[in-house]
């Protein structure tokens, strides 16, 4: 996000209004122009977005369960949340969730970034057409085809594996293989979309950067670790953020792979929050959870702002 | 960025043209063309399952192609499930959803981009900084008020929360104030009202930045699952998302072959539109690293 472009222009006055009308009339009339343009929008934010903040806020204090009058409960839901085992697992899940997801695929990205930008490679614009597009599959619709493929008996996976002395089983029954094959899951979604942008940061490296590296002898690793790592750090701190925040809501093939099963093995935050909001009723207490999480993405978003607040400046278009 | 990288691209179409008779690109060539089936091979499933008969897709050794190719499964998710009902609704929600926040976004961002007035920073500022609270988040609230408004079960609670959207409002109010001015200048000597200035001068200009927004609304909200799962208890008005979601997740009831069936057609208009745009879909995802 941008700090320049958010600072204003020279305040602009219509031509048709300097001198002409009333200058009474001529604001009363401007002033109607701007509500009209800017209320649709905001009326909508103010009551699906302003108002659920607030409101959310106020639930997590209480015992609100959808039926009857809710009591104030003080931070008894908070504690509870810090608390409780379950959601204490969930916690420590989501945390395994985003170390596992967030190097895992952004290694992929970078990796295939760099091939599909190498002048060597025949077809490039084919590559990076088909490498995008897991990214419109909807996570759920990609985890049915997932699970055909690591089935236990009928899975090409394992048939596969097999054959090279490779046994897999069950791997989503695995209290210990199932979260890294979530995570799988959502890396394979993903890899597109962050290989897109580590792509944009590639292209904006200078070209005389790798020509005045190749004049001094460096060759194909040392010309990556020092031009081209050093040049996408931007990029590559914008990524992770961007990861560690997707991985924070990881919710879609978990609720059709494993439920946050075995075991509660691949039991996440935003699983447990639609399971004590929406299953359980338990809506004080899911606010609390809800709350929690909105803060820690807040802080984390903050660290992306104060890293990259000039980041825009050169992409936004 | 175009105007970035066409240099480069040319430069590399020269370099490429020399070492046509580069033996050692061809290998580079085919054996990434392996990594990217690969990695594709979810995707290969899903279609290649949906045309086998019931009796191959459980038959072991499991084979990636099917031996007789059959509509049987196409057929069998339109009768058993109400498919086309699911369709319909995906078509209504996610189309509603891009139609209402294109045109309240563009609205919002044409007087924050255009229309100087006092709190417009302020105002932009509040409205990006409410980008980064997760949907998921104040999900319970939205909840409560389209239950007070007893729109659950409705397009209207389906998609009246989603009706305008602050990265939308800011996506559009980047791309207007990169518009020169002199155009609309010109149009407002001529005497011309705001609304025409926006609606004769600007949208025309945003064609691009409106498909691209668009686009991606639409895809979002096509796939989402989370949302359709809590706004909708009856099944009638699911998505195709959250109907097969529903109907063959754990413990589905839904045989294999057809739940592929389902999932290339819940795919299929995704991947037609993107086919039709991918390039500039790509460069405008890069340029804003939008999510």
């Amino acid at each position: 996000m941008t700090t320049q472009q958010l600072q204003r222009k020279r305040p602009y006055r219509p031509p048709g209004q300097i001198g002409g009308r009333t200058r009474l009339n001529g604001t009363f009339k401007r002033r109607a122009t701007i509500v009209g343009f800017l209320a649709p929008a905001l009326v909508i934010l103010a009551a699906f977005v302003g108002w659920p903040m607030i409101s959310a806020l106020r639930l997590s204090f209480t015992d609100a369960s959808g039926f009857g009058t809710p009591s104030f409960v003080g931070l008894a839901n908070y504690v509870r949340v810090f608390t409780d085992s379950d959601i204490l697992k969930a916690m420590a899940n989501t945390a395994l969730y985003a170390v596992l997801f967030t190097p895992v695929s952004i290694v992929v990205a970078l990796v295939l970034a760099l091939v599909v930008n190498s002048p060597r490679l025949p077809f490039r614009g084919f590559f990076r057409s088909t490498l995008f597009l897991p990214f419109i599959v909807s996570l759920a619709v990609a985890a049915f085809a997932w699970s055909y493929l690591l089935d236990p008996q009928i899975g090409l996976a394992n048939y596969w594996l097999q054959a090279v002395g490779i046994r897999i089983g069950n791997v989503l029954q695995d209290p210990t293989l199932a979260m890294p094959t979530v995570v799988l899951v959502a890396v394979w979604k993903n890899f597109g979309f962050y290989m897109v942008i580590f792509l944009a940061g590639l292209q904006e490296i200078p070209k005389s950067l790798y020509e005045a590296a190749q004049l001094d002898g460096a060759g194909g690793w040392k010309r990556f670790t020092n031009v081209t790592y050093p040049m996408l750090s931007n990029t590559m701190a914008f990524v992770v953020i961007v990861a560690v925040i997707a991985a924070l809501q990881a919710f879609d093939q978990i609720y059709v792979l494993t439920g946050g099963g075995p075991y509660r093995s691949t039991e996440t935050i935003v699983m447990q929050i639609y399971q004590s909001g929406f299953k359980d009723l338990d809506l004080g207490f899911a606010s609390a959870l809800s709350y929690v999480l909105l803060i820690v993405t807040l802080l984390l978003s903050l660290v992306q702002f104060l890293f990259f607040g000039r980041r825009g400046e050169d992409t936004a278009s | 960025m175009t105007a970035l990288t066409r240099p480069g691209v040319r430069l590399a179409r020269r370099a490429t043209t020399r070492r046509h008779g580069d033996p050692g690109r061809w290998i580079f060539f085919a054996g990434f063309l392996i990594v990217t089936f690969a990695l594709m091979l979810p995707v290969i499933i899903i279609v290649l399952t949906a045309f086998k008969p019931a009796s191959e897709v459980n038959a072991f050794p499991p084979t990636l192609a099917p031996h007789q190719w059959t509509l049987d499964n196409f057929r069998a998710i339109f009768s058993e499930l109400p498919f086309g009902r699911l369709i319909a609704n995906s078509f209504g929600f996610a189309g509603g959803v891009t139609v209402f926040a294109l045109a309240f976004d563009s609205l919002a961002a044409y007087a924050l981009a255009r229309l100087d007035f006092r709190g417009s920073r302020i105002l932009l500022i509040v409205i990006i900084a409410s980008l980064m609270i997760p949907f998921q988040a104040t999900l319970i609230p939205i909840y409560q008020l389209v239950s007070q408004l007893g729109w659950v079960n409705t397009f209207a609670g389906l998609i009246a929360p989603r009706a305008a959207d602050a990265f939308g409002i800011f996506f559009l109010r980047q791309f207007f104030v990169s518009l020169p001015r002199d155009l609309d200048n010109a149009a407002r000597i001529d005497g011309a009202s705001e609304w025409r200035v926006f609606r004769s001068v600007v949208l025309p200009n945003a064609v691009p930045a409106l498909l691209t927004l668009g686009i991606f609304t639409f895809v979002n909200n096509w796939n989402d699952l989370l949302w359709p799962l809590v706004f909708t208890t009856d099944q009638k008005m699911g998505t195709i998302t959250s109907g097969l979601t529903l109907l063959t997740g754990p413990g589905g009831i839904i045989p294999q072959g057809v739940m592929m069936a389902g999932a290339l057609i819940a795919v299929l208009p995704l991947a037609i539109m993107f086919l039709l745009v991918q390039r500039r879909f790509i460069e405008s995802v890069a340029s804003t690293g939008l999510k």
